[in-house]
């Protein structure tokens, strides 16, 4: 834990395997971090919630479960907020043209709703692709004001 | 803990009690197994008692959608039970609370089913 250039206290980074135990270590960090930042329960299942999401999109869809490809996983946290952002290393996808998880004749499809749960649960959200190869996603929480 | 699922009978319909986290992995493919298995054995009238589940991802949304419209288009009904406060939130912000037939008291959702 250290103090960055822009006065950030940056409690973790670090490279995880692309396996679900790191979906889970992953959502136990980021709640830590947002337990010890003082959000409360309902935030922090939210925190966790989203957090999996992405884990889940980085390590599945992202890096298709590969040995050889990790994903960088970072919980900073300052005054008012927290930020998580989660980075594979795989081929990416066309995340500006998902189809709508609530539009009727989507309701019952399978899958298509992680990123719409990470936006409704995060304050902010935002997705770009990495050159050579990934997809970063940054997720922000406020905390509200006490 | 992962999840955990026990069956009973209450007259002609199979109340499954689930317990723990239907996440992507076990949890949620323990979850398909069951209800697969149910239909595949003529078990029609499912209802899932989700009143100890702690946490559900978009994987298991996945799941109990998947079971709902394997078990409708076989013509049977799977109904759901005793949501908490973080399932049902989940449930209204997917926009499949009303997709399901949501029960709070077991004795009713028995009954319910034709």
């Amino acid at each position: 834990m250290g103090n960055n250039a822009h006065g950030e206290t940056e409690t973790v980074d670090q490279f995880l395997d692309s396996t679900l135990e790191s979906v889970d270590t992953a959502e136990e960090i980021a709640v830590q971090v947002g337990q010890k930042a003082g959000f409360d329960e309902d935030d922090l299942n939210k925190i966790a919630m989203a957090v999996r999401e992405s884990m889940v999109n980085a390590v599945v869809h992202g890096n298709r479960y590969n040995k050889r490809k990790r994903v960088r996983f970072s919980v900073t946290q300052n005054s008012d907020r927290l930020t998580v952002k989660v980075a594979d290393e795989g081929e990416g996808f066309d995340y500006e043209n998902l189809p709508d998880p609530l539009a009727e004749e989507n309701l019952l499809r399978h899958s298509g709703r992680g990123i719409f749960l990470m936006r409704a649960f995060m304050d902010e959200f935002a997705i770009r692709r990495l050159a050579p190869a990934g997809i970063e996603v940054t997720l922000i929480k406020y905390r509200a004001p006490k | 803990m992962s999840v955990k699922l026990s069956t009973r009978q209450v007259g002609d319909v199979t109340v499954v009690d689930v317990a723990g986290r239907i996440t992507l992995g076990e949890g949620s493919s323990t979850l398909r197994d069951t209800l697969r298995e149910m239909v595949a054995s003529n078990q029609k009238k499912i209802l899932l008692n989700l009143g100890e589940v702690s946490y559900i991802d978009s994987s298991g949304i996945g799941e109990l959608v998947s079971g709902f419209t394997t078990v409708t288009n076989q013509g049977g009904q799977l109904k759901l039970l005793n949501l908490t406060k973080r399932v049902k939130d989940l449930l209204q912000i997917t926009k499949l609370y009303t997709v399901f037939d949501v029960h709070d008291d077991e004795a009713g959702a028995v009954r319910s089913f034709s």
